[in-house]
């Protein structure tokens, strides 16, 4: 993962921040997004009890891991669902192509998946003459658009109806202009449709796999999901390997957190559980259930304590709503697959921090998505700990590209900043310096990026130190 | 929900390097609204900083070093009273975090457990009762990240300005959304921290108030720096300032 992408966050943020469109978009999308979520945990201690229990149970889960692993592999495999193992995505995609190859198929419909992006799926099948179909219709926005998901949940996000038309008019034969939803709807409905019925092999994610039952759960609210992963003849499922959980029981907990943090329903429109191919006598179903288990990087963070809770995630997307950075530069500007808070800590553990530790400087530490997170991910303390990664290298190496961002000039300030606040006579002289300086101190370094867009702080003449004294306040 | 102890007899002020060098009005004011509910003030004179700045920064070896000086100068039990809830939460709820495994660790827990926020103590702890002698004025009111999230201390706040008959508070609309100064954050990313304290400065002047008051010194900074560089006349003020201003005299 040495190699670089290019990725230059300073510049996406200096693009986002100067689309006006965009920012009008976001603000509209995440106010009501926050709003519907606040209406479903209305409750507070209700809340706070729930994601105590989906807390526990995804520390639990991730405590017995590799266990739970070969017990789901055991169970799948039992039920008839063929399970794969890819450590990298170029394993996982292999696979996805050999399956497809072996059937002759030539085109796939897919469902939403986080982690299919991680693959970079749509690409690699589309260089070797694969025709993808994104069904979700967020996804099947994007991709006509030739995009990649803004956000975890809502993917097309960052349009809105005026710019779908647009596109729809575009991209999609004898297509008129509407801005009418239920129209724009319809027009998805019927091009999606006749691909379901021609798609030979149906893709979809998981969103929790039940080691206990060998059973694959599959949230959405189209539809589109149950079309792929039971009209064509097979289904293969991708699935980040820290997506298991122990029990069946499990299951509800989670799953009322995800649905109410996603989209603030109390359960999503369709609830999928697959835990099998068709079996003899059934009349439909795939042939052949394939199941690819991805580590891409995380049996690394799951080795390390603190680190680890950054795979209790489910993926719910709540983080980004709430998030003031994410609302105002968009996904696009984090430059990879998963943007927001979530991302600011997964991408950096995941591709490095010489490529993506820049991401952990995106936060103000405001604690928003802390305090919504469902599975109670100390997000900013994450943070916290990348930052102090970027600048000093760890004997086991928690992170790949530690002490990165170590250089001269700050280690000094810092050094320095010690210095003055553990000796009280430097500190007086300091303070009684900026003080005398006023406002004509030189506008340098932090000064000056203060200043682009704030009048510069006025240091008082006389401190509290000062005060206190002159005023008698006891000092011990 | 936090357990308070009794009234004391004698308080601890830590003041916070802000309030020490750029708003010393703000922390002398809650000296003295300390002072007249009948404590005695004790100021250490060797306190800087709670070594959050560099907590934040990537930086923990020096926050380290910076808290450790601050952990020896309170020795006594009395409550450690923090006009701020960024400092407060640095000290209440992170130190024993950042002293795990550290020989002072004990010290450290401690110390968190003494830690107050001003506005949260005057409530509980001291169940202060105010009387407005000011003219009527309209003012908003700013909560800081680390009051409301790490403190949970922003109901005290705001109890204690709805005790002030004469003051009208107008809240803003996005009262729970960070300013975007979170420290070296405003420099670390300067567009987006400007991009998000122009929200704020906008919700501020949305609601006609002249005043906004917080009870943290570095979104007061932040937030009256952006206002003035706007030319928007609208002050900025610290609550105890502004609680003291009014009940006193």
């Amino acid at each position: 993962m040495a190699e670089t992408t290019g990725f230059d966050f300073a510049k996406n943020i200096r693009h986002a921040l100067g689309d006006q469109q965009l920012r009008k978009n976001f603000k509209f999308a995440m106010g009501s997004m926050i709003q519907k979520r606040r209406l479903i945990f209305a409750d507070e201690a209700e809340f706070e009890q729930l994601r105590a229990i989906g807390s526990a149970i995804r520390t639990r889960a991730l405590a017995k891991l590799p266990e739970l692993l070969a017990r789901l592999e055991a169970r799948c495999t039992q039920n008839g669902i063929q399970v794969h193992w890819a450590e990298t995505t170029a394993e996982a995609n292999a696979t996805v192509l050999e399956i497809m190859q072996r059937h002759g198929a030539t085109r796939m419909v897919k469902g939403k998946s986080m982690v299919s992006e991680e693959m970079h799926l749509n690409h690699f099948l589309e260089t070797r003459g694969i025709e993808v179909t994104e069904t979700d219709l967020g996804e099947f926005i994007i991709q006509l658009a030739g995009e990649t998901p803004s956000h975890i949940i809502v993917p097309a996000i960052h349009k809105n109806k005026a710019q779908i038309a647009r596109l729809f008019q575009e991209k999609i034969p004898d297509t008129p202009y509407t801005e009418k939803v239920e129209e724009l709807n319809a027009i998805a409905r019927r091009t999606l449709r006749r691909k379901f019925f021609d798609g030979q092999v149906g893709l979809s994610g998981v969103n929790m796999a039940v080691a206990e039952t060998g059973t694959l759960c599959l949230v959405e609210n189209e539809g589109n999901g149950r079309m792929c992963t039971t009209v064509p003849p097979v289904h293969i499922a991708v699935m980040g390997l820290e997506k298991v959980v122990e029990k069946l029981s499990d299951v509800p907990p989670l799953l009322r957190l995800l649905t109410g943090s996603a989209t603030g329903q109390l359960i999503s429109t369709y609830f999928n559980m697959i835990t099998s191919p068709r079996r003899p006598g059934e009349k439909d179903g795939p042939r052949e259930v394939h199941l690819v288990i991805l580590d891409n990087g995380r049996s690394r963070i799951l080795t390390d304590p603190q680190f680890r809770q950054t795979l209790q995630c489910i993926r719910c997307g709540t983080c980004l709503n709430h998030c003031p950075v994410y609302t105002r530069i968009g996904g696009h500007a984090f430059g990879h697959v998963y943007p927001g808070p979530i991302g600011e800590i997964l991408t950096p553990q995941m591709v490095g921090l010489r490529e993506a530790g820049v991401l952990a400087t995106a936060s103000s530490l405001c604690c928003a998505c802390e305090a919504v997170c469902p599975v109670k991910i100390p997000i900013p303390g994450l943070i916290r700990e990348l930052r102090n990664a970027s600048y000093t290298a760890t004997p086991t190496g928690r992170v790949p590209g530690e002490g990165f961002k170590r250089n001269l000039p700050e280690t000094l300030a810092w050094k320095a900043w010690e210095k003055v606040n553990r000796t009280p006579a430097l500190n007086a002289v300091v303070t009684r310096l900026a003080g005398l300086m006023g406002d004509k101190a030189p506008r340098l370094g932090p000064l000056k990026l203060w200043s682009r867009y704030r009048t510069p702080p006025q240091v008082a003449r006389r401190s509290l130190h000062a005060m206190t004294r002159a005023q008698g306040v006891d000092d011990e | 929900m936090r357990i308070y102890p009794p009234k004391p007899e004698t308080v601890y002020f830590f003041g916070t390097c802000l309030v020490d060098m750029v708003y010393p009005d703000a922390g002398m004011a809650a000296i003295r609204l300390l002072q007249r509910e009948g404590l005695r003030v004790v100021y250490p004179q060797a306190q800087s900083c709670c070594g959050q700045p560099a907590f934040n920064s990537g930086f923990p070896d020096e926050a380290r070093a910076v808290a450790r000086k601050q952990l020896h100068l309170f020795p006594k039990d009395y409550p450690i009273v923090v006009p701020s809830g960024s400092c407060a939460g640095m000290m209440h709820r992170h130190y024993p975090a950042l002293f795990a495994g550290d020989p002072d660790l004990a010290l450290a827990e401690e110390f968190a457990g003494r830690v107050f926020e001003l506005t949260e103590f005057l409530v509980h702890v001291l169940k202060i009762r105010l009387e407005d002698r000011g003219a009527p004025v309209t003012v908003t009111w700013h909560s800081s990240c680390h009051a409301l999230r790490e403190m949970g201390v922003i109901q005290d706040s705001k109890s204690l300005i709805r005790q002030l008959r004469n003051v009208t508070l107008l809240e803003l609309e996005n009262e729970h959304e960070c300013c975007g100064f979170g420290g070296t954050f405003a420099v670390k990313q300067p567009e987006i921290s400007a991009a998000m304290v122009a929200d704020k400065a906008a919700d501020i002047r949305n609601t006609g108030a002249g005043t906004v008051l917080g009870g943290d010194c570095g979104c007061l900074m932040n937030i009256s720096g952006a206002l003035q560089h706007q030319q928007v006349p609208i002050t900025g003020q610290h609550i105890a300032q502004f609680i003291w201003e009014r009940t006193n005299g």
